[in-house]
């Protein structure tokens, strides 16, 4: 006969277990040590944060009312925050940019979810950034728009669809070249790679304003964001070269041969057999480059471009509220985490959806 | 009789059948696509060098000769406008492996410390740092510069500085930090000093072979090598003396002083890059199987034992390429400098670009150098891990 354990009663189990939780706080007199100095550094740092953030605030008024104040200044935030999600766009039209906004961020939700991969979602990319393009320029609804007056968050995610969309397929052709057995296109694959690779993207850039304009006929008249588009294109596929590369050595080389002894062709292997199963490798770390990729494309503030960062420093230039860095700064960095921290959790999701053994 | 032995295979192949294989199969449309290349390359290079003669730049790097009459806001070498162009680009490169090798240096400080407190065990210290690396890790760099710039021009002027154990200053003018100054310091100083680190060297070296190195050992010959070099400089009549900051006037004086550019950028470099590295060393540390832990507990070595011993040997392996790539990553994202104002690399080419119209060349020295510094670690780097992979496992 045995008496029952009370605590593994269902009723009791249901209350939460401290142990671990002291432990790793008290367990050790290391840890303990430890847990007093960070504690010390939270006392150090949070209170004058809070108070900045939130006591000493202005929520609402004027720049004066902000300047007297010590506190982060939001009514900055509320005036210009129109500004920092559009630029210089047309306060008239811009319900334009703010439906291609909302186009792209509805495409990316879909296309998140793994039931709708389809070929219908590549048609529906390529419509919606058509789209999009045509909404910002306004060929659709008269009174164009030029893209020197184009910016903010729409921008900086177009550029970032078309560019990283665009690469895909150069780098599958990149990566195919640098594994074929014929030298010669090797050769040109690996010198495309290496040297883009080995170049910061600001020179990338500085390439497509300075010498773009110089090297095709008729370049200056190519618009400057199209250009930046072409450049950070070519760059970037270089990028997704290497990791489409990384999942095409997954795949055993019996799988090549098997399809060649069924008497596949090398462009039916390649597209029956070898590439559904190593493009199904690397979605995660395609994922993983794209947070990198829309961090990167911050790098248009360079060339003078108005990205949502551009935006935002631009924003702390109006004569009426000039200087609030840390608030314009604050907000952009919100945004952009917001999609980075929500894509790389996306990405360890899928992960662990992807390996799971029924799909 | 006479048997000949023939060996099968032992025929080499001749050098063109070599290249013939190399080469591979449809060797013409191959050669079809790098003539096509060239062509598009002929073309557009011919089209930039008409562009140029248009409007009246001689192509060519012969403005690397003539005087560039720009001012450089800070320099290691000695510039002045009026100065050489590759001069100019020179100290542009100066200073932008001086922020690279620094901010490397601070970047594996604290990457490897936040790391370490990553791995602790401590919860709460755990949980601070997991947000750290969030936090960093998903904002852009730039944004992150702008930041650190708009904070070192708002610190308040020097006569206000604010300042740490009358040692450190912050002001709109920059960072103030002690200095250490030299004085009297010859070629015999030199000398001996070289012959202490080479002694002490050569005999690390010696035990390391004879597997003997302890951590007391390391610790005694560094002591040993420190005390050496400090008696160096009186034997030879140098004298080494710290320069500490000091409000004078209007302006802070003495000590070493960083512009609020440099500074900014290289706390951002910094702090981007140590998220970086305290992720790999988290991810290093954590590769190394349980089992290794509790095989090197059950043998009876102390914690710091395992450490050394056992786990970071393995964690070296998928560390080291990382980091590699992490400075070699930080070196280009140094780059980022022209947005902020200090005069590096790409700064100063951009310059040289506009006022001499010479942009492909500026432009083609600046790929040429990142590329050949890119090129050279990876061969350095892929050099060590064929290193480290014949010792690991042999039998692979």
């Amino acid at each position: 006969m045995s008496l029952v354990d009370i605590a593994s009663l269902p009723l009791m189990r249901r209350s939460f277990d401290w142990k671990p939780l002291w432990n790793g706080l008290f367990g050790t007199r290391l840890n303990t040590a430890l847990t007093g100095l960070t504690l010390a550094f939270l006392v150090w740092l949070v209170p004058p944060l809070a108070r900045w953030l939130v006591l000493d605030a202005t929520w609402t008024g004027t720049a004066q009312d902000c300047a007297a104040a010590s506190g982060a200044c939001w009514a900055f935030v509320t005036a210009k925050l129109r500004f920092i999600l559009f630029a210089f766009y047309p306060q008239d039209l811009q319900w334009r940019p703010a439906a291609a906004l909302l186009l792209l961020l509805s495409l990316l939700v879909v296309t998140a979810q793994p039931r709708f991969w389809r070929r219908e979602l590549l048609i529906a990319w390529l419509l919606v950034i058509g789209l999009c393009w045509a909404l910002l320029t306004g060929t659709l609804t008269g009174s164009p728009v030029s893209s020197n007056q184009w910016g903010g968050l729409p921008v900086t995610l177009l550029v970032w669809s078309v560019c990283f969309g665009l690469s895909i397929p150069l780098a599958v052709l990149l990566a195919l070249a640098r594994r074929s057995k014929m030298g010669g296109l090797r050769t040109l694959a690996v010198l495309f790679i290496e040297l883009m690779r080995g170049t910061p993207m600001v020179a990338i850039l500085y390439v497509a304003m300075l010498i773009l304009p110089m090297a095709i006929p008729g370049g200056q008249f190519v618009d400057k964001t199209v250009r930046a588009i072409l450049m950070i294109t070519l760059f970037w596929s270089a990028y997704v070269a290497e990791v489409v590369r990384g999942g095409l050595q997954t795949i055993p080389h019996g799988q090549e041969e098997a399809a060649k002894a069924l008497g596949l062709g090398y462009w039916r292997t390649m597209q029956l057999i070898v590439l559904p199963q190593a493009l199904r490798q690397v979605i995660p770390g395609m994922v993983n480059l794209a947070i990198g990729f829309l961090l990167a494309t911050s790098l248009l503030a360079v060339i003078g471009i108005f990205d949502l960062l551009n935006a935002a420093r631009a924003s702390t230039t109006d004569p009426k509220w000039l200087g609030f860095y840390d608030e314009a700064y604050l907000v952009a960095g919100v945004i952009y985490f917001l999609f980075c921290f929500g894509g790389s959790r996306y990405s360890r999701w899928l992960e662990t959806r992807l390996r799971a053994p029924h799909h | 009789m006479v048997t000949t032995e023939i060996e099968p295979g032992r025929e080499r192949p001749g050098l063109l059948s070599r290249l013939v294989g190399w080469w591979g199969p449809r060797p013409f449309i191959q050669l079809a696509v790098f003539v096509a290349v060239v062509a598009l390359f002929w073309l557009l290079g011919a089209n930039v060098a008409d562009t140029m003669r248009r409007i009246g730049v001689t192509p060519g790097f012969g403005f690397l000769e003539r005087s560039a009459n720009f001012e450089i806001g800070e320099s290691v070498i000695a510039f002045k406008a009026g100065d050489l162009y590759i001069w100019a680009i020179l100290a542009g490169l100066i200073n932008t492996v001086k922020v690279a090798v620094l901010g490397c240096v601070l970047a594996t400080v604290l990457g490897v410390a936040l790391g370490v407190a990553g791995l602790s065990g401590n919860l709460l210290l755990a949980t601070l740092v997991r947000w750290y690396v969030e936090l960093i890790r998903n904002t852009p760099l730039l944004l992150q510069l702008f930041f650190w710039i708009a904070l070192a021009k708002s610190f308040p002027p020097p006569r206000q500085a604010l300042s740490a154990f009358d040692a450190l200053f912050l002001s709109n003018r920059g960072v103030f930090l002690p200095g250490i100054i030299v004085d009297g310091f010859s070629g015999r100083t030199l000398l001996l000093l070289v012959a202490i680190a080479l002694s002490c060297g050569l005999y690390l070296y010696a035990v390391y072979r004879r597997r003997r190195l302890r951590f007391g050992t390391g610790l005694a010959a560094t002591l040993v090598l420190l005390a050496a070099a400090g008696a160096a400089f009186p034997v030879t009549g140098a004298t080494l003396s710290l320069d500490m900051p000091m409000l004078g006037g209007f302006n802070i004086r003495g000590g070493y002083s960083l512009t609020p550019e440099f500074a900014a950028l290289l706390a951002g470099l910094t702090v981007k890059f140590s998220a970086a590295i305290a992720e790999i060393v988290r991810a290093g540390i954590q590769s190394v199987s349980r089992g290794q832990w509790e095989a090197a507990r059950a043998l009876g070595l102390h914690p710091g034992q395992i450490m050394r011993l056992v786990v970071l040997p393995q964690a070296l392996r998928v560390i080291t390429p990382l980091i590699t790539s992490s400075y070699l990553d930080l070196t280009k994202d140094s780059s980022l400098a022209v947005a902020i104002g200090y005069p590096d690399l790409v700064s100063i080419i951009n310059t040289t670009a506009n006022t001499t119209g010479q942009s492909f060349e500026a432009l083609a020295i600046l790929i040429g150098i990142y590329l050949a510094l890119n090129l050279s670690v990876s061969a350095l780097m892929n050099v060590y891990n064929r290193r480290v992979a014949l010792r690991g496992d042999g039998s692979r």
